[in-house]
């Protein structure tokens, strides 16, 4: 990256997109460089924007520059009792990476953590945004307040654009307290339909259910095993991990895992990390409805290697040969559900062939063309990231 | 006479008035066309009751495709269109025009699917906000988002202006809940937006749409999260003898670590007022109240409640209420819910809506008490509290045209506050007519522009709710 572009601050990252010629290829920490499809252009850096703007506990809001490392941010929270509510993804298991991960990136490719289910996603927690445009304008949306429609939103297109829109300078999160205790209630040796069915239950009751994946046999056990997580103050994580034992009695619901266990685990699923070995595999995450998600697993048969199921199901981490025909069977057998398929993880000329995110319609291109154009009109913020023309 | 500004309309639309009116029965059969004036008339305004134009018709579809074929026609005609739920909006955002044709969504109020496995509802867009808990509510969920104004208005207009509720806190607003809609775009093309799985591919279309004030197209259906019932849940009212106490109690409490599912905040005023009308038996001798309401199993309740307790003593709490029972609960919430209601019976009211900082709260407090001592009105303010949310009713008279320019002059010089105190105009009614000429004291002329340019690539000849959200001439910046 000796030839990067590294603005000092926001005025000065404007300046360069308003006079340099580009196209840029946006980068961060550079933990995860293989989201998305190929990289071209000049590397431009949020490296030295860095610092939290502001952190105020009693509102639950935190201002970071996008440079600033993931760590700081964590570090803050962890001084006060708080958490970014969603869970990001730490990428550097997936991408054999070392580095630190940016709020930038975090908020540009916005992969939501098992939290999703009580949380929300990364969209749902970012309050604010400022960013560059395309032509040299800096632009805030949102704010930091924890409620806010004043105008068009911006903010929410913003995060998971993978850096096609604007060139983010800031991002203000909402923030959670941190539970105070958490305990995983375990469930061996489901089949997936009736682990969907004891994750809806689990996630249908009024027990505050944070979590509710099942990993399959071969990650650490040589059965599957259907976890959900409750968190909160201890008295309350221990009468709602007994109501579900209760209420989960007929699935086999027994034991559970507590503190630092019940937390290792959790960012593993997290972190996609049981699928990440071996290296060279493909890695999918696909977003579709809990009830879909045995029935597409039974589709997927054996082109996927090794899977899991987050969000009760809704949400599919599977791994697949590294071929285009692996990729095209992906799209063929999961086409059919409701949802959408991301390709996370693959060799660079598979995601110049395959289709990473998933084909638009034609609607939908004309809108992702139009709303691309009016943020960036040439086309200069990392090109053909998401889609091959655009 | 009144502040708020509208565009000439279009003289030569005016001039083919009738002959637009003639060509809509064949478009749509009688019973969903209302051209005489006397019908039209119900659709003049929302409940920004003080300003009113005659729309030129209105169109009642009864399904998607008909939306779809109204707003062909109006394309065809070049006529604007302007989107109507229930018309509750308080910011003036279904106000229409003499040159617009309303389309009211009221006649597509069914409960499509109720998918408790993948937990979540498919409604049309008419369907009531309230309609959606009851629909699921036998069967321990419920649609989570709460207006006070729930029982009239619809998911369509909800999605349009991305509301809110007391319960957001823990709960979140529209868009959080939202996972799909159904889009007629300004060419009658048919769009899905997000769907019944949690999280959509691509860019986040569905979070431009929810929001946008019905300026990108017509939602016909939308598919919202449903989440299961908490086991129970219990309001506490905790008087305090002056607003800085409440508003650093409401910090301590979330500094604490404690979310409670709701902090809601009623001075003086907003208690005698409604207290008069509901009866819910908030304490009249206090400056300011907080309802902080917990849920859970009942040792939750307890836990949480005693740890709210110790915290509101820390901070000179002096009476400290404990709802006995549901009814008791239902009333302590009726009577926050009519807090609106209740004081337009005894003056006309602007309700200004603009979030600050939480940690603003008690010099926004005071700053709203100077600017309307200032002009001689009066105020209550009632409001979300652990989102800073506020919501100063201006009392005044509607049929005295000076003190009409006062409360609305107060009014704006709440919002700007709010900006200054580096919030935002509007936490959840909206910007519609009421605030659109006070955008560019949040956002600069190329952040505006921006926003403009996004509206463009889905409403390119600008017919959506026209003249709303963005102010009708950019000041020079």
């Amino acid at each position: 990256m000796s030839n990067a572009l590294s603005p000092e601050n926001e005025l000065e990252a404007a300046e360069i997109v308003r006079t340099t010629q580009g196209p840029f290829d946006i980068v961060g920490g550079g933990t995860r460089p293989g989201l998305g499809r190929p990289r071209s252009g000049q590397p431009l850096s949020s490296a030295k924007l860095t610092g939290i703007v502001f952190h105020e506990p009693a509102e639950m809001t935190l201002r970071a520059r996008a440079g600033t490392p993931l760590s700081e941010v964590e570090a803050s929270l962890a001084k006060a009792g708080q958490m970014l509510p969603f869970e990001p993804l730490d990428p550097r298991a997936l991408f054999a990476t070392s580095g630190e991960p940016t709020v930038g990136g975090l908020v540009a490719t916005a992969i939501p953590g098992p939290r999703r289910v009580s949380a929300g996603a990364v969209r749902d927690n970012v309050l604010g945004v400022r960013l560059v445009n395309g032509r040299g304008e800096v632009v805030s949306a949102g704010g930091r307040v924890m409620k806010n429609v004043t105008g068009l939103d911006l903010v929410k297109i913003m995060c998971g654009a993978q850096g096609t829109l604007g060139f983010l300078t800031e991002a203000t999160f909402k923030l959670l307290p941190a539970p105070r205790a958490e305990a995983t209630v375990v469930i061996r040796r489901l089949d997936d339909a009736r682990a969907v069915e004891a994750m809806a239950r689990a996630l249908s009751s009024p027990h505050g259910v944070s979590g509710a994946a099942t990993i399959h046999s071969g990650m650490g056990r040589e059965f599957p095993r259907t976890l959900l997580r409750v968190e909160g103050f201890a008295e309350s994580v221990t009468y709602r991990a007994e109501s579900l034992i209760a209420l989960l009695a007929e699935f086999g619901a027994k034991h559970a895992l507590e503190g630092e266990d019940s937390k290792r685990m959790w960012r593993s699923i997290r972190d996609g990390a049981f699928l990440s070995q071996p290296r060279e595999r493909a890695v999918w995450r696909a977003s579709l409805k809990p009830s879909d998600a045995p029935v597409a697993l039974a589709v997927l048969g054996g082109a996927a290697h090794t899977s899991l199921m987050d969000h009760g199901g809704g949400c599919l981490w599977f791994s697949t040969d590294p071929t285009l025909a692996a990729a095209s069977a992906v799209r063929a057998a999961l086409g059919r559900f409701a949802g959408h398929v991301h390709l996370i993880r693959a060799p660079e000329d598979l995601r110049a062939r395959a289709d990473v995110f998933p084909p638009l319609s034609l609607a939908l291109a004309r809108l992702t063309r139009g709303v691309k154009a009016s943020f960036d009109p040439e086309g200069r913020f990392n090109p053909g990231r998401m889609y091959a023309d655009i | 006479m009144s502040q708020i500004a509208f565009p000439t309309p279009d003289p030569a639309i005016l001039a083919r008035a009738d002959a637009i009116r003639a060509a809509l029965p064949a478009l749509l059969p009688r019973e969903c066309i209302v051209t005489d004036e006397a019908g039209r008339r119900a659709f003049e305004t929302d409940a920004l009751t003080a300003y009113r134009r005659l729309p030129l018709a209105v169109i009642l579809p009864r399904t998607t495709e008909e939306v779809a074929a109204s707003l062909r026609f109006c394309r065809e005609q070049g006529v604007n269109i302007v989107p109507r739920g229930a018309g509750t909006s308080l910011a003036g955002g279904a106000v229409p025009q003499e040159d617009a044709i309303v389309i009211g969504l009221s006649k597509m109020n069914r409960v499509l699917e109720i998918n408790y496995a993948d937990r979540y509802a498919r409604v049309e867009a008419g369907v009531t906000n309230l309609a959606i808990s009851d629909a699921v509510g036998e069967n321990g969920f419920f649609y989570a988002p709460d207006p006070s104004s729930q029982l009239a208005c619809t998911i369509g207009g909800n999605i349009a202006m991305n509301s809110g509720g007391a319960h957001c806190l823990k709960y979140g607003v529209t868009s959080n809940n939202l996972m799909g809609v159904r889009l007629v775009m300004f060419d009658g093309e048919i769009l899905d937006l997000g769907g019944p799985a949690l999280d959509a591919g691509g860019l986040d279309f569905l979070g431009l749409i929810c929001g946008a004030e019905g300026q990108l197209g017509i939602v016909t259906e939308a598919i919202v999260r449903i989440l299961p019932l908490a086991e129970g849940a219990r309001p506490v009212l905790f008087g305090f003898d002056n607003a800085e106490d409440a508003s650093r109690c409401v910090a301590a409490v979330i500094g604490a670590g404690i979310v409670p599912v709701a902090m809601e905040y009623m001075d003086r005023l907003a208690i005698e007022i409604t207290e008069d009308f509901a009866h819910a038996g908030y304490p009249l001798d206090v400056e300011a109240m907080l309802i902080i309401e917990s849920e859970g199993s009942v040792p939750e309740i307890d836990a949480e409640q005693k740890r709210i307790l110790d915290i509101a003593r820390a901070h000179n709490v002096r009476v400290v209420k404990e709802s006995m029972s549901a009814m008791e609960s239902a009333q302590i919430w009726k009577g926050r819910k009519s807090a609106f209601g209740a004081t337009g019976r005894i003056a006309d009211y602007i309700c200004m809506d603009g979030t600050v900082p939480t940690g603003q709260l008690p010099e926004a407090l005071r700053r709203v008490a100077q600017i309307c001592a200032d002009e001689g009105l009066r105020v209550a303010n009632v409001f979300h509290a652990g989102d800073g949310n506020m919501h100063p009713l201006i009392l005044y008279n509607m049929n005295d045209p000076l003190e009409q320019e006062k409360a609305e002059r107060a009014g704006a010089r709440v919002l700007e506050m709010s900006v200054e105190l580096g919030g935002c105009l509007t936490g959840e009614h909206g910007v519609g007519i009421e605030k659109r000429d006070l955008m560019s004291k949040q956002f600069t002329p190329q952040e505006i522009a921006q926003q403009k340019g996004v509206r463009a690539v889905f409403d390119p000849d600008g017919r959506f709710n026209p003249a709303k959200v963005f102010p009708l001439t950019e000041r020079a910046a």
